[in-house]
């Protein structure tokens, strides 16, 4: 059986009136039923356009300009209006970053959860409620029935996305894309909401794309990682080995870059220079102005993605 | 929610005090009521027993505490020389016809401001929207009394099929003789039609420009983004989610502007010959009645007043963060 969530080839493009710019190059990676995987990078590197992609909600004038979405057997990429938003919410479901600015702040919790089970499937208002009091408890919210009747400005942060949890779980999704999800959230609070999104999706059988870049938060709860660097994805593989035997320059440096990855009392490493914008990505390898290995092969060709060791896929020329 | 309300009225309570101490010392500066009651031909020793009789000599404090006192126990704002009668009566019997005015004109913009906001903020691009906005620029532009000669040229003068002044035929809504009505017959819609047009035209482009700008704001946000994402329909997004919110902001100005628009029927009234307050005060300036021109500025300022307290308890319906605030 082929994977619940294959992107083949995908190419995002934003139109400007100078010409296009290239913000996802050529991303491929599949997502298994259940699998919990993590899209990890700087800012700008393509991550959350990358997500939103798959149920094709780039802000304009961003488009797919070419690939492939494979989604529980049908191509979805090319999807009218009408036929996305049957999956949209329903069979993939997305936490976005801040929930101070994600719920609608005129509606009740109880108004903005129902709407979404309305919109998919046929029932009734009082059916609807009692799946979003079972969604509620499912997330660990305290009385959840007095939840219903309030508004977003009366939670907390860290209240108001378990309850945007609870309404990606709603409609019982397959895939589950969490943008960032505890970025804006105290620390304290960031680790309860993912050991909850990891039960979550362990219990429920879901698959997890976890978009954030935070490489701590990815080795603790998915099963393999895609490192994304201006566009295109670089190392790709099981968690456990990119962690500790990462192959790619730019990991090395990411990884490197984490307290407690180093003994108390030195330096933390630094990857030097910043990541290209991207009007302005160098020839051949995206990464050679900052790479302590660059040969000459590296300003001339575009390494491809292909398979080192350890299961490990990195696109380098010199490992 | 009670609370809040209770708050708010306190406030306009205070509000309004402090309007009328303002318009009351206006008073003090202009004119001498005594000359206006009696003419020139009474000696000095007589005015200053009049003024005795009257009050007026009083310290300014004291002459306020009656004012309000009257005003409040009363309901007695003085009294016109200019039509014998008390100052309120005058006003009110002038006042449905203003009050006429400006619901025909807040209905028009109502009516076509949102949708035609809404449309614009959502297709940007269609040959519509583009029309719309550069006609709306076209309408702020224009000054009132300018657009109204120009409508009472083509419908009145031109084609003949509106007429140009007054209000046409009324009828009594309450049978005492108060609230004389045009809109209850055929003839009084008919000229209600060009000034409600005129007037219009000042405060239906702000508004346009104003729901088209909102709406776009908050289409911009993140849970309306997250609305899309949960597969809502396009509809439901855009009535539902982003409409709402559009509304906070466009409630408190229409607020304000349906104040402001009752001190602009001045114009409209004039070049309509439209008998409302706007006309009465003009005609109370150039026969200097002071008595009725405080008595107007005490009332219009009250009506300021409670639009604006209705205004705010209305959003605090909408916006429950406001409740809470005024809860607190």
């Amino acid at each position: 059986m082929s994977s619940l969530l294959e992107v083949r080839d995908l190419e995002v493009k934003f139109g400007l009136r100078s010409g296009d710019i290239t913000a996802i190059d050529g991303v491929s990676f599949e997502l298994d039923p259940g699998e919990r995987m993590g899209l990890v990078g700087e800012s700008g590197a393509g991550k959350s356009v990358t997500g939103f992609a798959i149920i094709n909600l780039i802000s304009k004038p961003g488009y797919i300009s070419r690939g492939s979405i494979h989604f529980e057997g049908k191509e979805i990429s090319a999807y009218p209006p009408d036929k996305m938003r049957t999956i949209r919410g329903n069979r993939i479901s997305m936490i976005f970053q801040d929930p101070m600015m994600t719920l609608n702040p005129v509606y009740t919790i109880g108004f903005q959860m129902i709407e979404t089970l309305k919109a998919h499937r046929d029932i009734s208002k009082s059916q609807a409620r009692a799946i979003a009091l079972e969604k509620l408890k499912l997330v660990q919210m305290p009385s959840p029935e007095k939840r219903l009747a309030q508004y977003p400005h009366e939670l907390s942060g860290g209240m108001r996305q378990r309850i945007i949890i609870a309404i990606s779980l709603l409609a019982d999704p397959a895939i589950i894309i969490a943008d960032e999800p505890t970025t804006a959230l105290d620390v304290t609070i960031q680790a309860e909401i993912m050991d909850l999104l990891q039960e979550l999706c362990e219990n429920e059988k879901m698959g997890l794309m976890l978009i954030t870049h935070d490489l701590g938060v990815v080795s603790q709860v998915t099963e393999k990682i895609a490192v994304m660097y201006a566009g295109k994805i670089i190392e790709y593989g099981p968690t456990e080995t990119v962690v500790h035997h990462p192959v790619h320059p730019y990991t090395i440096g990411l990884i490197g870059s984490i307290p407690g990855s180093i003994e108390p009392g030195k330096d933390l490493r630094q990857i030097p220079g910043m990541m290209p914008t991207l009007t302005n990505i160098p020839p051949g390898c995206a990464f050679n102005p900052r790479c302590e290995l660059a040969a000459d092969i590296c300003t001339r060709q575009t390494p491809v993605l292909e398979e080192k060791q350890n299961g490990i896929m990195a696109a380098c020329h010199m490992k | 929610m009670i609370a809040f309300i209770i708050r708010r009225f306190l406030q306009a309570v205070v509000v309004m005090l402090v309007i009328s101490l303002v318009v009351f010392a206006i008073k003090k500066e202009f004119g001498d009521p005594v000359r206006d009651l009696v003419g020139e031909r009474v000696t000095p020793e007589e005015r200053q027993q009049i003024a005795d009789k009257m009050g007026l000599n009083d310290p300014f404090l004291v002459q306020y505490g009656r004012f309000v006192k009257n005003a409040v126990t009363k309901g007695d704002l003085g009294r016109s020389f200019l039509y014998n009668k008390p100052n309120l009566e005058v006003i009110i019997t002038h006042a449905p016809a203003t009050i006429e005015l400006v619901l025909g004109t807040a209905f028009i913009i109502i009516v076509l401001s949102l949708p035609l906001g809404v449309y614009c903020a959502l297709k940007p691009r269609s040959w519509l929207s583009r029309f719309t906005m550069s006609f709306s620029t076209l309408g702020v532009s224009m000054p009132v009394f300018l657009t109204a000669i120009l409508l009472i040229y083509l419908f009145a003068v031109h084609w003949q099929i509106l007429p140009s002044y007054g209000r046409g035929e009324t009828v009594d809504l309450f049978g005492n003789g108060i609230w004389m009505t045009g809109l209850l017959t055929i003839d009084g819609l008919k000229h209600l039609i060009l000034p409600c047009i005129s007037l219009s035209t000042l405060m239906l482009p702000l508004f346009i420009r104003l729901i088209r700008s909102e709406m776009m704001e908050v289409l911009e946000t993140e849970y309306i983004k997250y609305a899309w994402a949960k597969g809502l329909s396009p509809r439901r997004v855009w009535l539902v989610h982003a409409f709402k919110n559009t509304l906070l902001p466009v409630i408190t100005v229409f607020g304000v502007q349906i104040g402001i628009m009752f001190a602009f029927t001045l114009l409209t009234e004039l070049v309509f010959q439209w008998p409302g307050m706007g006309f009465m005060f003009l005609e109370a300036v150039n026969r200097a009645d002071l008595s009725l021109l405080i008595a107007y500025l005490v009332v219009v300022a009250a009506s300021f007043v409670v639009v604006n307290t209705v205004v705010d308890i209305l959003y605090g319906f909408i916006n429950p963060t406001v409740r809470i605030a005024g809860t607190k």
